[in-house]
């Protein structure tokens, strides 16, 4: 099981609340990155967000700068809204950044989005999200799968490629994985494609996936897809300390400020302490605990999901830094060994 | 394992359209509670088959003509793919509009933005035929599910519905009763308002009571 984390970029806050800059959290995960490697965690996922809270817009570039600085930690974004990029430059980007990481350590994971501040960025049209989601996901894969480099494709979202060179070529073809919040007809379309999927469980019982998880690879073993690129993997929200109390202490401020602005938002009641609780506890979503408790909860949703992964966004809503340095690393020095004796035993 | 519970007077079959999260939350309540369910969505019925096995077992995948063919019918599409919702399928049905505009989500659709009608106004419009009765709206996909209780139980939670006919409320009400909810009627379509997002009732668990109370309260400025 390898063991990680992702994040979307988190603005430090000042003692008033007010936030501070978002150069700094790019810094400061910049510096997440590198500890993460060097405690010996396996993945690390970067962005895509927009926003002053959450600053990760260009992971390609954050990637590039760890894959220079890093030795083993694989490194993918999460995800990359190829709707509204162009997936020529994404692809260029994370082929540059294998290229520096020695090759074989940058992935993509390619996704729609849960917010959409990505089309008026851009200049997109929403009324083309689904013509643009579907399309360019079938020119990045074009561009992956070639052999040459040398790609012709055309659409109507982007124009043609008529035998146009685009390099560099990766070490190896980039792994590429879809993300969903869990939807049935995305499990169905990652299956169909033969990609790896990666789920994105933000409430309620993870274990709840596990049928999304079955349809997955059902409809790839339909489609007749089979062999390594078909596996699950699980992105949740989590902290560790040394103990849960602490753990949930330091996470709770900043849970508590992003639901107050997502309900902001989507026009979601105020946040409360108990709805909190609930979900920081087994069988809830939050992975908040001591190394010995996010261990043993990982290994209970291997059991229902057979994921092969496991990475947590520890840092939202104005974490201290310092409190998600500590977390990666007890993740890695405590969690990843309890993990991996649990799973021995079974 | 125990038996299916016996259909209940009113409606018997149950179609949805759309098999997201919403969906398949709402057809695996009303599997429990003994309704026969059809679920479609835009692509051909044995495109989705292996999906309703997995997600909703016991439901029949189906084509849009065929889900449409049932005694209730809950559109959980989302919102901005309204325009595909084939009327002529519909005419005559009554229909659950379980769909939100969220502008973060949806992203600013003018005919939502613009002022006076809610988001279910609109779809009666698109339905003309239709009886589209406002619910199921209020309350998050996983809640569906978890917080059903049987009648009588001290903490049953209540969900709003407005429509413009009585009839097809009933029949509402009647499903959202066996679904394990007590149904609490706002009034017409535009009482709907009341439950849209960013209100009071929006995604927070109320008893009927409670949600009478609220209701009441939001009409009060309309008759001063």
């Amino acid at each position: 099981m390898e063991l990680g984390a992702y994040s979307f970029g988190d603005t430090q806050r000042n003692a008033d609340g007010s936030l501070r800059s978002t150069a700094e959290a790019i810094s400061n995960l910049f510096e997440a990155i590198v500890l993460a490697d060097r405690a010996g965690l396996d993945y690390f996922g970067v962005g895509e967000h927009h926003t002053l809270e959450m600053p990760a817009s260009s992971p390609g570039t954050v990637i590039a700068a760890a894959a220079a600085a890093t030795k083993q930690i694989k490194l993918g974004s999460g995800a990359s809204i190829i709707s509204t990029d162009d997936p020529v430059r994404v692809f260029q980007q994370f082929a540059t950044a294998d290229a520096i990481s020695g090759g074989g350590r940058v992935e993509i994971t390619a996704g729609r989005g849960s917010s959409v501040e990505t089309f008026p960025l851009f200049g997109y049209d929403l009324k083309d999200y689904d013509v643009l989601y579907a399309e360019k996901l079938d020119l990045l894969l074009a561009l992956n799968n070639s052999g040459t480099g040398n790609i012709t494709w055309s659409g109507t979202v982007r124009p043609e490629l008529n035998s146009l060179a685009v390099v560099p070529r990766p070490v190896n073809a980039l792994p590429i994985w879809l993300a969903t919040g869990g939807s049935a007809p995305s499990s169905v379309r990652a299956g169909q494609l033969g990609l790896p999927v990666s789920y994105g469980i933000i409430g309620g019982a993870p274990a709840r996936f596990a049928p999304l998880a079955d349809l997955y690879r059902r409809s790839a073993a339909q489609a007749g897809h089979a062999g390594e690129n078909i596996k699950v993997s699980v992105a949740a929200l989590g902290l560790i300390a040394p103990t849960k109390k602490e753990a949930l202490e330091r996470f709770y401020p900043g849970w508590y400020r992003l639901n107050v602005e997502m309900g902001k938002l989507r026009g979601w009641p105020a946040p409360d302490r108990r709805q909190f609780l609930a979900q920081a506890d087994a069988p809830g979503a939050y992975y908040v605990g001591d190394p010995d408790e996010v261990a043993e909860r990982i290994v209970d949703l291997h059991g229902h999901m057979g994921h092969m992964r496991h990475f947590l966004q520890m840092d939202i809503g104005g974490l201290p830094q310092e409190h998600l340095l500590e977390s990666l690393t007890l993740l890695a020095s405590e969690v990843k060994p309890r993990v991996q004796r649990l799973l021995a035993k079974q | 394992m125990s038996a299916p519970q016996t259909p209940p007077a009113g409606a018997r079959t149950i179609g949805i359209l759309g098999a997201g999260r919403v969906g398949t939350a709402v057809a695996r309540q009303a599997l429990k509670a003994g309704y026969e369910v059809r679920i479609a969505t835009s692509q051909p019925a044995e495109e989705i088959a292996l999906l309703v096995e997995i997600m909703a077992p016991g439901a029949a995948a189906a084509t849009a003509a065929e889900a449409s063919g049932s005694d209730i019918v809950v559109l959980a599409v989302p919102l901005h793919k309204y325009l595909a919702l084939q009327p002529a399928l519909l005419a005559g049905r009554t229909v659950i509009d379980a769909m939100n505009y969220w502008a973060p989500t949806d992203g600013e659709l003018e005919v939502f933005e613009a002022a006076g009608r809610t988001s279910s106004e609109i779809i009666q419009a698109h339905l003309s035929g239709s009886d589209v009765v406002k619910t199921l709206n209020h309350i998050g996909y996983r809640a569906i599910e978890e917080d059903g209780r049987d009648r009588g139980a001290d903490t049953r939670r209540a969900l709003a519905l407005a429509g413009a006919d009585d009839d097809a409320k009933a029949l509402v009400a009647g499903f959202l009763d066996r679904l394990g909810y007590d149904a609490v009627d706002a009034g017409p379509l535009a009482a709907g308002r009341a439950f849209q997002p960013g209100t009071e009732i929006f995604n927070a668990s109320h008893s009927a009571e409670r949600l009478q109370t609220i209701l009441a309260a939001d009409r009060e400025p309309a008759r001063s």
